[in-house]
């Protein structure tokens, strides 16, 4: 009886201190779910990424400038083409 | 209308594409993969302009496939181009981030397989058109729907099935935990969207005098 009482008085104890245990033990960062902005960016993650970001960037100008190159290339074609075509027809127009 | 439209849109056009780097630049950092982030920025815009791209181009060579309409399938056609270009500078991007995020240029995963073939198909639309001779127009006109169609399968493939790229949960919580980076990713959206419409109006032009040099041919033949 007296070991019965031992054991529920023990268990008691146990089950009030587990909740200041818990607390007091580090808790882990808090879940994230995307993107969460830094606001100290350390000096050496600065440079590995450099070219990369660098790369991305003249990347997508080079493939602008040259696909509009492309175009207005391709238009003048067009154009010289029309120009000789009307140049053929007008000179064939005055010769009948 | 659209020859009305198109000198102020390559100015806001340019204007935005002027101040983007500087957006991009005075941007939060990302907490985890810090400067290279900021390739996000045009990376994801480029898929925002191609999703627009891919969906001019169905509708195009739907209007074409089952109404006959000739404009639609030049302004398709344009689409389709401008589709290869956006979906290869999104391909390179991504690499560029990839390299440095994940340590690979490249990885089989669904997500990034099914951007490469996309880049196919379409590259295979403008092969179709310019080698498949009479006829090719339809035949192309059905590679733009398959095409486009992927398009959403694509978007959700980081959803679907386990593969290293961000799942589409970024673009949700981003405007919620980091309204800075959500605005500037909605600017180079739009910015990259309002390009494709000036280069979309200066293909469909070169197209547009095509046609009328095949008329000048045939009356000339006739």
């Amino acid at each position: 009886m007296k070991l019965l009482r031992c054991a529920a008085i023990a268990m008691m104890a146990l089950m009030l201190s587990a909740p200041a245990g818990w607390a007091s033990q580090p808790q882990p960062p808090p879940a994230t779910d995307g993107f969460v902005a830094a606001n100290d960016l350390p000096p050496t993650e600065q440079l590995p990424a450099g070219p990369f970001v660098v790369g991305a960037y003249s990347c997508f100008l080079v493939l602008m400038v040259g696909y509009a190159w492309s175009i207005a290339r391709r238009l003048n074609t067009v154009e010289k083409e029309m120009r000789t075509l009307e140049q053929r027809q007008s000179r064939g127009s005055s010769t009948r | 209308m659209v020859r009305k439209l198109f000198t102020p849109l390559v100015v806001l056009t340019a204007a935005m594409f002027a101040y983007a780097p500087i957006a991009i630049a005075n941007a939060p950092y990302e907490s985890t993969m810090l400067l290279v982030q900021k390739i996000f920025y045009f990376h994801l815009a480029t898929w925002m302009a191609l999703a627009v791209a891919v969906s001019v181009c169905a509708v195009g060579s739907a209007m074409y496939l089952f109404k006959g309409h000739e404009g639609a399938d030049r302004v398709a056609f344009a689409a389709a181009e401008l589709a290869v270009v956006y979906c290869t500078f999104g391909l390179i991007s991504g690499s560029l981030w990839g390299r440095k995020a994940w340590g690979v240029w490249w990885q089989w995963d669904a997500k990034l397989t099914m951007a490469f073939m996309l880049e196919m198909i379409f590259l295979g639309y403008l092969i179709v058109r310019k080698y498949g001779g009479p006829g090719s127009e339809k035949l192309s006109a059905a590679m733009g729907i398959f095409g486009a169609a992927t398009a959403p399968f694509i978007y959700k493939s980081a959803d679907w099935w386990r593969t290293i790229h961000p799942q589409t949960s970024v673009m949700k919580t981003l405007g919620k935990n980091a309204p800075p980076m959500w605005n500037v990713v909605w600017f180079c959206g739009t910015a990259f969207v309002l390009l494709f419409l000036v280069l979309l109006a200066l293909r469909v032009g070169l197209e547009e005098r095509r046609a009328e040099l095949d008329r000048l041919y045939l009356e000339a033949e006739a």
